[in-house]
């Protein structure tokens, strides 16, 4: 790849995906020819045909094997868990095989982590590899939705007016619901509110930042369904979308990913941990919890805006 | 045996709910029916782990009053694994979702057997 | 065993979530099933909390019948949207589990 190409797909102006990823495979055609061959397709897979008589009988034989191997698969599961779990521990007493990491975890956690949620320590300060692991795989999930259900201009070639028909189409119209729009006016602000208020006490309480940000996104979510999507498109962008997430998951990969190359002794926090109980304490969970609650409030709201109209933000 | 059996009643019960969707999976020729029931292996898998740390009599994993002793707090180690297949399971659910709708895009039904005999046709038409 | 008021209402939900689930396997109807999926979400937040984890109760109750709940929704319109305009007695017709 020289230099010019490579300078072309940083400014956006060339797809190195163009003719690799060619998931529309009716794309040639216009619109109507698609109805087309879609009829014929459907007139030859007719309901009396012969054509499904000759597919059924091909393919009835698979069908039989497939429902007697499921049958008895599921019988064998259930009844093969079922006999394990007669010879489990019994069911709310400890259980002395794990007493050893526990004991650490519980006795340890406020003087190590700084964290009176000994859930959120665990999962932010002594298992911090878990939570990079997850976070990058929810990014991950939103750049396979995005692969699926974008619709830009550029890639469909069925031209200008079915980009804008299919946009229009499933681009809805609650907006102009009164009933919507006055409750959306007092319940976002408190939404909005109670998410931050999740995500700032991970440490202290119950939360921490899947739920913040689940519960941000959601907020983003409800604003931009009731007041519609070229009021929410101004504050919203996708630059904004792709830099907060970007930055946040880079963040959190710096901090807790050095220890690859110097060791894993070097986890220790340098940052002060504070009095446990108070917002400022925990050392890096806050931070941490921050980017994480990020991530995840706009991976949410971008799943919904894919879903809802095929774009984040305006194109 | 059953005696166990009744004993550990939320483990049965979750795994019940894995054998249930696992059915769902297999038998349903709806492919959103198949996806929910996904998502219901998936919570019965959640409830099988989080009732490994749940003993009886015993509070919920936040410190108070600066007791640090293990013995007045529930197991808090599986709460921090579900959590973290909570979110996974969302995940794996919006991409299967939005495969769904491509495939509708491209055969206009949902039913898969249906979708199987249109592919067979139009490779052998080609 | 199992005297105590949590153990017989923890008993209770569990039935209950049993219930959600085989009823879901049967319904003809798509958007009774996502309805039954999002109850079947809330009992799970409900179990969350009686086993004393609120972390999951709170991430269950935001991310399982909201986003999750919301995503299948959507889907539903998606799909319904795309049915477009009739095709004069060609195409699909009538399959029950395709009406709402």
């Amino acid at each position: 790849m020289n230099k010019e190409r490579f300078k072309a797909w940083l400014d956006g102006d060339l797809d190195v995906m163009d003719s690799v990823l060619d998931l529309d495979e009716t794309s040639d055609d216009s619109r109507d020819k698609q109805k087309e061959e879609l009829k014929k397709l459907r007139r030859m897979i007719d309901r009396s045909g012969e054509a499904r008589r000759v597919a059924k009988v091909e393919t009835k034989g698979f069908y039989i094997l497939y429902r007697c191997i499921a049958v008895i698969s599921c019988v064998l599961l259930i009844g093969v868990l079922l006999f394990s779990i007669a010879n489990l521990p019994r069911y709310g007493e400890e259980n002395p095989e794990t007493k050893e990491v526990v004991t650490r975890y519980v006795e340890k956690g406020v003087e190590e982590t700084g964290a009176v949620n000994i859930v959120a320590g665990l999962i932010l300060d002594y298992r911090a590899f878990d939570t990079l692991g997850e976070s990058h795989v929810l990014f991950t999930a939103l750049i396979c939705v995005m692969i699926l259900l974008r619709l830009d201009r550029k890639n469909t070639r069925t031209g200008y007016e079915d980009y804008y028909a299919i946009r229009n189409e499933t681009a809805h119209r609650l907006y102009k619901e009164a009933i919507m729009r006055n409750v959306a006016a007092v319940l976002v602000p408190c939404i909005i509110v109670y998410g931050i208020y999740v995500l700032l006490n991970g440490q202290n309480g119950p939360g921490g930042g899947f739920s913040g940000g689940a519960v941000l996104g959601s907020a983003m979510i409800i604003f931009s369904a009731a007041f519609g999507f070229k009021v929410a498109d101004r504050m919203i962008t996708q630059k904004l979308c792709s830099l907060v997430t970007f930055i946040a998951l880079s963040f959190y990969s710096f901090a807790k990913g050095y220890v690859f190359f110097t060791g894993a002794n070097h986890l220790e926090n340098h940052i002060p941990k504070g009095t446990p109980g108070a917002i400022l304490s925990g050392g890096l969970i806050l931070p941490l919890d921050i980017a994480v609650g990020l991530v995840v409030a706009f991976t949410m709201y971008g799943f919904f805006s894919l879903f809802m109209r095929g774009a984040i933000g305006r194109d | 045996m059953i005696e166990n059996l009744l004993v550990n009643y939320e483990e049965a019960f979750a795994v019940i709910l894995f054998g249930i969707g696992f059915t769902m999976l297999l038998f349903q020729q709806n492919l959103f029916k198949k996806l929910i029931g996904l998502n219901i292996m998936d919570t019965g898998t959640f409830l099988f782990l989080a009732s490994m740390g749940y003993i009886r009599g015993r509070s919920a994993p936040i410190i108070k009053d600066g007791i640090t002793d293990p013995s007045a707090y529930i197991n808090p180690v599986p709460a921090g694994l579900v959590l973290t297949g909570i979110v996974v399971s969302v995940s794996v659910t919006a991409i299967m979702l939005s495969l769904t709708v491509r495939l509708y895009r491209r055969y206009h039904t949902l039913q898969l057997d249906e979708i199987y005999e249109m592919s067979k046709h139009q490779t052998e038409d080609r | 065993m199992e005297l105590t008021l949590t153990e017989i209402i923890k008993l209770i939900l569990l039935l209950l979530l049993v219930i959600c689930a085989v009823s879901v396997n049967f319904t003809k109807s798509l958007l009774q099933a996502v309805i039954i999926f999002l109850s079947y979400s809330s009992v799970m937040c409900l179990l969350w909390i009686l086993m004393e984890s609120p972390d999951l109760a709170i991430t269950e109750a935001a991310v399982g019948a909201g986003v999750s709940g919301t995503l299948f929704l959507l889907t539903l319109r998606r799909i319904r949207s795309e049915h477009d305009s009739p095709d004069s007695g060609d195409g699909i017709s009538g399959r029950e589990d395709n009406e709402v």
